[in-house]
């Protein structure tokens, strides 16, 4: 009797993963997510905006010089001025369209229109837009006669980055852009959901299936209920940390011999002189924040801590969860009937993931900290807050906190699991799961 | 000595009592035929014997000592409503549940080669369940239920979903391993099958036992005072005759046989009349061709007996009702 549970795990472990969509999704995820992430640079490379032919009819006669000068990179648009008037211009089909500046532009900012024939883009709307605006500010500014003009405004002129460094207990420094904390926890966060919205239904629909085709009862004559509900969750918890950890090691390689290698030189030797700390900043040739985003992804180190708290999380989330989805397994009969139990997993779920989106804005709310304790919540909030360098208390306490409650879910659920695989035909209400798991 | 003791099995779920006070005793080496319409509470029982479900107050002992989890080991139960993994492997799948008894890969391995031949489905090992038809995979589950030759086996009507010459194959293989040894519990609705298998029975109805034991001596008890009789003669005469004696007869028309016209009778006596007088006073009032005794047939007892059972719970209850 002891060991069968080991065999429970074994069954469910090895069943699922020898599944080819198993192999398949483990190995094309950490491709496909590649892709998404690159999917916005590669759309804009790909997809060059249609050539534009526009006619400038400047009646200030201070604007064109600007616009011409401060659109030369944008190869698409060819801009020619003309001295008709401007209806004319307008009828002109040769032109995509038609700039007219008004005469009082200086005092009249807004007296300036583009006519066009199609859409015409947002890029050349607001590249013309801050053209202009710039173009008007300097006239007004020179309109002062001050002195040295250019010299003092080069001096004004500063180029602003607001480093973040969190002291930590220690008293040593270390450097964390906001953005990028946002954006690795809410990546952590999503990985989370997913496995265990993924994951929990496929203990639901797998002990469904199980009480469907009746193979339960041949396997209850040798195995406690209680031993097999818990080899199911183990088993499949299995999987999902299985996948988990192959992801993390695909990532691990990939930061450390192949995004290196595709790395430009200057790039690459800056971020090693960023972490070591002898970069001057303000020598940098990349925006310091990129640069430090670059020395997150290249540290296979980093990357391993992450999943290591993934993990810790990913597993006490899951069996939290999964108590829940085996208990509503147990007692319904076909999928359809399950759909309104399940919201009881799934909505905390749900409100865990919306509110780790908010926990990014400010992670050392009053809220954000019990709701990374709570345990519904705790796994998804939690995960959204660490990159921002948390306590380490705050983590180990919402961990335990989590394990402790997973214990006593999975004993509600053994207690509601236990009757509920005999039921058959009338669909159960929460009240039939509260008188079952009060049978003695 | 019995293999498996219930005494006094009472369990009760929310709104019905599925088993009242139930006792059955089981004799070591025996094929015991656990019997009675849905519903009755059999699933139950078998459930309490299986320790799947505990019992609120009674005890089960097994093999002379109280039944405990371990002893699921020298269980083998073939339950009623069975499935398997549909997307497993055969071979996987028997492992996996043989190995669930308590047996080691490597005797699994070697006994289940040893079934899947003698069934001659060799094939199937790599074969995913969801290929096989009903029949087929009855046959697996079958193998299953017996490898780790468990002491007591528990069927709850196997042959359903078999044609008849594996219903045959299944049933000369139950025989063998009571031969072997085991002891047998055997649920079904065909009384065919219990005449032909079973040495004692318990009747189960509305979660009680109504009756049980030896199937040849209640069938003879139950029988007592029942003759059948064919003979050439005046029926008016017989009856005549026999007088006060009989409480029950019915003749069938006569049949035209190269011997003359024959009747045939079935005749129930007053209980206590000695079958000598029957005989005698038979013999000198008309010709006997055919005399026997008549046996109840295993589901003539079953329907009489619910049917008592029934009117005399519903009675009792009508009159507690006016009370």
């Amino acid at each position: 009797m002891r060991n069968n549970i080991g065999i429970i795990i074994q069954r469910e472990f090895t069943e699922r993963v020898a599944k080819k969509s198993f192999i398949i999704t483990t190995l094309l995820m950490p491709v496909l997510m590649l892709l998404m992430m690159a999917a916005p640079a590669l759309i804009m490379t790909f997809s060059t905006p249609s050539n534009k032919h526009l006619a400038v009819v400047d009646n200030s006669g201070i604007m064109y010089d600007a616009i011409k000068s401060g659109t030369a990179d944008m190869e698409y648009l060819t801009l020619s001025s003309v001295d008709i008037p401007a209806d004319s211009a307008i009828q002109n089909a040769t032109y995509d369209g038609v700039l007219v500046i008004g005469s009082d532009i200086l005092d009249n900012p807004s007296n300036a229109t583009l006519y066009l024939h199609d859409a015409g883009g947002i890029e050349v709307e607001s590249r013309l837009n801050r053209i202009i605006k710039e173009n008007i500010e300097n006239y007004r500014l020179k309109a002062y006669n001050i002195e040295n003009l250019a010299q003092i405004m080069a001096e004004v002129e500063a180029d602003v980055h607001v480093g973040t460094v969190r002291i930590d207990e220690s008293g040593s420094g270390e450097n964390t852009s906001s953005t990028i904390s946002m954006f690795i926890g809410f990546a952590m966060t999503f990985i989370l959901y997913m496995f265990l919205l993924m994951y929990g239904q496929m203990v639901m629909t797998s002990i469904i299936e199980e009480k469907n085709n009746r193979v339960l009862e041949l396997v209850v004559s040798s195995v406690k209920p209680v031993q097999l509900m818990l080899g199911k969750i183990l088993g499949v918890g299995l999987v999902a940390v299985v996948q988990v950890m192959i992801w993390g090691i695909l990532l691990c390689l990939m930061a450390a011999f192949v995004v290196p290698l595709l790395l430009p030189e200057t790039i690459a030797s800056q971020v090693t002189m960023m972490q070591t700390g002898t970069l001057d900043m303000a020598s940098a040739a990349v925006d310091p924040e990129m640069l430090q985003a670059i020395g997150m992804f290249t540290s296979a180190a980093y990357i391993a801590t992450l999943f290591g708290y993934i993990l810790i999380f990913l597993i006490g989330g899951f069996l939290f969860y999964a108590s829940i989805f085996a208990a509503i397994g147990s007692a319904v009969d076909n999928i359809q009937d399950a759909s309104q139990l399940q919201s009881f997993a799934i909505i905390p779920i749900l409100v865990a993931l919306v509110f780790s989106l908010s926990v990014a804005a400010d992670p050392n709310t009053t809220a954000a900290f019990w709701f990374s304790i709570i345990p519904f919540t705790s796994p998804m909030v939690m995960l959204a807050r660490i990159p921002f360098g948390i306590p380490g208390w705050e983590i180990w306490i919402s961990a335990l906190l989590l394990y402790i409650s997973f214990v006593v879910m999975a004993w509600i659920a053994a207690k509601i699991y236990r009757v509920g695989i005999f039921m058959y035909g009338k669909k159960p209400t929460v009240r039939d799961l509260i008188r079952w798991a009060r049978y003695k | 000595m019995n293999i498996l003791e219930a005494h006094n099995i009472t369990k009760r779920y929310t709104g019905h009592t599925a088993l009242d006070d139930v006792t059955v005793e089981i004799p070591r080496g025996s094929v015991y035929g656990l019997l009675g319409p849905n519903g009755a509470g059999k699933t139950t029982l078998i459930r309490i014997i299986n320790h799947i479900t505990a019992p609120d107050s009674g005890e089960v002992i097994f093999d002379g000592h109280r039944l405990t989890a371990d002893d699921v080991v020298n269980i083998g139960y073939l339950p009623e409503e069975r499935g398997l993994y549909k997307k497993m492997k055969v071979g996987d799948q028997a492992m996996f549940f043989a190995r669930l008894k308590g047996l080691t890969t490597k005797q699994a391995e070697g006994q289940l080669r040893e079934w899947f031949e003698r069934f001659g489905i060799m094939g199937w090992w790599g074969k995913k369940v969801e290929e096989l038809s009903k029949g087929m995979a009855q046959k697996v589950q079958f193998i299953v239920t017996v490898l780790h030759r468990p002491k007591l086996l528990i069927f709850d009507e196997p042959f359903s979903g078999f044609d008849p010459i594996n219903a045959d194959l299944l049933k000369r293989e139950i025989l063998r391993l009571r031969d072997e040894g085991a002891t047998v519990i055997f649920s079904t609705h065909n009384m065919e099958s219990v005449e032909a298998l079973c040495d004692n029975f318990a009747l189960i109805n509305r979660s009680h036992n109504i009756l049980s034991g030896n199937v040849a001596e209640i069938r003879s008890r139950m029988g007592a005072d029942n003759y059948r009789l064919a003979f050439q003669g005046d029926p008016q005469a017989l009856l005549a005759a026999l007088g006060e004696r009989v409480s029950r007869c019915h003749i069938s028309d006569p049949k035209d046989t190269p011997q003359g016209l024959t009747f045939n009778a079935e005749l129930k006596m007053q209980p206590g009349t000695p079958m000598r007088d029957f005989i005698n006073i038979a013999n000198n009032t008309v010709d006997i061709v055919t005399f026997d005794r008549a046996l109840p047939s295993m589901n003539e007892i079953f329907i009489s007996t619910v049917e008592q059972a029934n009117s005399r719970q519903d009675s009792q209850r009508s009159v507690s009702v006016t009370d």
